[in-house]
């Protein structure tokens, strides 16, 4: 039985579009992971899974509890962390989260064991008798985490647990993530594509408050790098270079980005588009070489997040003519999504 | 740890009525109001208000005194309930506002609490700290019954009366915080709320008609007359009392809106 229900989620501002229509289950011991730019309706879907905002439509179950008709036994079993940890600054860590600890329903006698083991997990002896105001951002970042898992809770919502985090911090909190799936059922937010693929074992990507696309984090990638794509500067007149990039085997696309001046020495730079699976460096290579015009760079692209929404956006009106284009994932209103994807 | 405050007895009306809501147990309440408390004590705030207040209300006390030199403390009260008017916004103004802006609301709103619980503790909080202000102000009354015999009837309803007023203001405050998350137009809003609130006990005198009767009917300060005077009317107390209820139940439904918006 899944642990968290979502149907038909809906939610405007007024009548601005926060998540239209979102519908999707969470198994017990999953890490979900939704993947979307900054206001794809991320941290709204989450409002309302937490109970902090009501849905326009649509209906949540959390533990088979109804967030309408039950919203305490919902948020009993929920521990949120927002996107700005809820901290009062002029409180010590310790006083804070025996707060926490009292509110969230933890029994008398089990506070003091519980605050204690969350400061012992995320490792905050060093601070616990700090006030709030005075400690970094990384510590204000674990004490949102502690504040979280106090009561235990079946199912942690985390909006963008690595967000201002250094690196170092990072791989403890993913590590810490990945710790808590099993025991607990893990829903978390990201708009960087490694973080939710590192911890997740599902990934939503949701977009102007739409899914676009769900799947696990390994076949999304492979999805992503089927398509490479490389950068290349070449010099030699931009028509006859660009002829013979399209003429390499496995070149599905070539783009020239900036035009290249008249005259024989000038530089031109490509966007040169492979076909699923096949590597054309070599390729790309062999043919400069044969047309005189020598290679000045050559780099593969890393996809930013737009570029993947892009692809991943107008993949399904591409249906007929594309060599993998109907994997299928995409869920439905791919034609809307693509329209407001560019 | 957390400190003794003297809670008058009218204190916990408010509360049973606002948290007349299906689950919430006391308890809550409670780690709300602790909290709010402590963090009043935490910041300055409350310090500095008790100053400047009892600063202000000691001048009065003693001028009124000289002045008169009578035994009773009809005027010094009267004066006492006109400056807490000014000191209330800055006391409430923080309550509601401050959590929306520092996002401390995302915790308490998904945790399992009411918001009725949630405004009950919290100005269950502010009315303690007004509480307080007053015991210290009680010192008036002593030195008035070393050196004379005063009435005590009048003094103990006029303080009866005084903290129903306050209380009243404070109930103003806290809803005129749950409309913004900016502590600065918090202020103002609860401010201006009670100004006019005081002003329409003029109406009286320039309008002899329905609409200034009306209007002398809903200011806060006409009633309190009564209590300076000695009397203790019931009908008066429920006055306050729905007044506070009201703009709790107000703020209530502002916190509750707001998520559906």
């Amino acid at each position: 039985m899944p642990v968290i229900e979502v149907s038909g989620l809906t939610k405007y501002y007024g009548d601005k579009v926060g998540v239209e229509d979102l519908t999707f289950n969470v198994a017990r011991g999953e890490i979900l992971g939704f993947l979307g730019p900054n206001a794809a309706g991320k941290t709204t879907t989450m409002r309302v899974i937490t109970g902090y905002m009501s849905p326009t439509r649509g209906s949540v179950k959390v533990a088979g509890y109804d967030l309408l008709d039950e919203p305490a036994a919902v948020k009993r079993h929920i521990g949120y962390l927002p996107e700005n940890p809820p901290l009062y600054r002029d409180m010590t860590v310790r006083a804070y989260l025996e707060f926490v600890a009292e509110i969230k329903e933890v029994p008398p006698k089990r506070r003091r064991a519980a605050v204690a083991g969350a400061i012992e997990r995320l490792a905050l002896g060093e601070v616990q008798g700090r006030l709030v105001q005075n400690i970094s951002r990384g510590y204000r970042q674990r004490v949102g985490l502690a504040q979280a898992l106090i009561n235990d809770p079946d199912v942690l919502i985390l909006d963008e647990p690595t967000a201002g985090l250094d690196p170092k911090q990072i791989i403890e909190i993913r590590n810490l993530i990945r710790d808590l799936a099993g025991h607990h059922t893990v829903v978390l937010s990201s708009h960087i594509l490694p973080e939710v693929s590192v911890t997740c074992s599902r990934v939503m990507i949701i977009n102007r408050g739409r899914l676009v696309a769900e799947d696990a984090p390994e076949r999304l990638s492979a999805r992503l790098r089927r398509a490479q794509r490389l950068v290349v500067r070449v010099r030699g007149p931009a028509q006859k270079v660009a002829a013979a990039l399209g003429r390499v085997p496995g070149v599905a696309g070539v783009e020239a980005v900036t035009e290249a001046a008249p005259g024989p020495a000038s530089d031109g730079l490509f966007y040169v588009d492979a076909e699923a699976g096949s590597d054309v460096r070599e390729g790309v290579f062999h043919a400069m070489a044969a047309a005189g015009a020598p290679i000045l760079e050559l780099r593969p692209v890393e996809l930013s997040l737009e570029e993947v929404f892009l692809q991943l956006t107008t993949e399904e009106p591409a249906t007929d003519d594309g060599p993998g284009a109907n994997e299928g994932e995409v869920e439905g209103d791919g034609a809307k999504a693509a329209d407001t994807g560019r | 740890m957390e400190p003794k405050l003297p809670i008058p007895g009218g204190e916990d009306l408010p509360a049973a009525t606002v948290t007349a809501r299906p689950s919430p147990p006391l308890a809550k309440t409670w780690f709300i109001f602790r909290r709010e408390v402590l963090a009043y004590f935490l910041s300055p705030v409350a310090y500095v208000v008790m100053a400047v207040y009892l600063l202000i209300c000691g001048y009065f006390f003693s001028v009124s005194l000289i002045a008169s030199q009578a035994a009773e403390m009809r005027g010094a009260l009267g004066n006492m309930g006109i400056t807490f008017l000014f000191m209330a916004p800055i006391l409430t103004m923080r309550l509601l506002a401050e959590e929306r802006r520092q996002g401390t609301d995302e915790l308490l709103l998904t945790s399992p609490l009411s918001v009725g619980a949630i405004v009950a503790g919290k100005y269950l909080a502010v009315t303690a700290v007004y509480a307080l202000i007053l015991t210290i102000t009680g010192i008036y009354p002593v030195i008035i019954s070393i050196f004379g015999d005063p009435d005590a009837g009048p003094i103990i309803t006029g303080y009866i009366g005084l903290f129903l007023l306050g209380a009243s203001f404070l109930a103003v405050g806290v809803f005129a915080s749950s409309v913004t998350d900016n502590q600065m137009v918090a202020g103002v809003v609860s401010f201006g709320i009670l100004l006019l609130l005081w002003i329409f006990s003029w109406a009286g005198d320039a309008l002899a008609n329905d609409l200034g009767r009306a209007l002398q009917a809903v200011s806060i300060l006409n009633r309190f007359d009564d209590f300076r005077k000695g009397i203790l009317d019931l009908a008066n107390v429920l006055f306050y009392l729905s007044y506070i209820v009201g703009f709790l139940f107000l703020a209530v439904r502002m916190v509750e809106k707001r998520r559906w918006s």
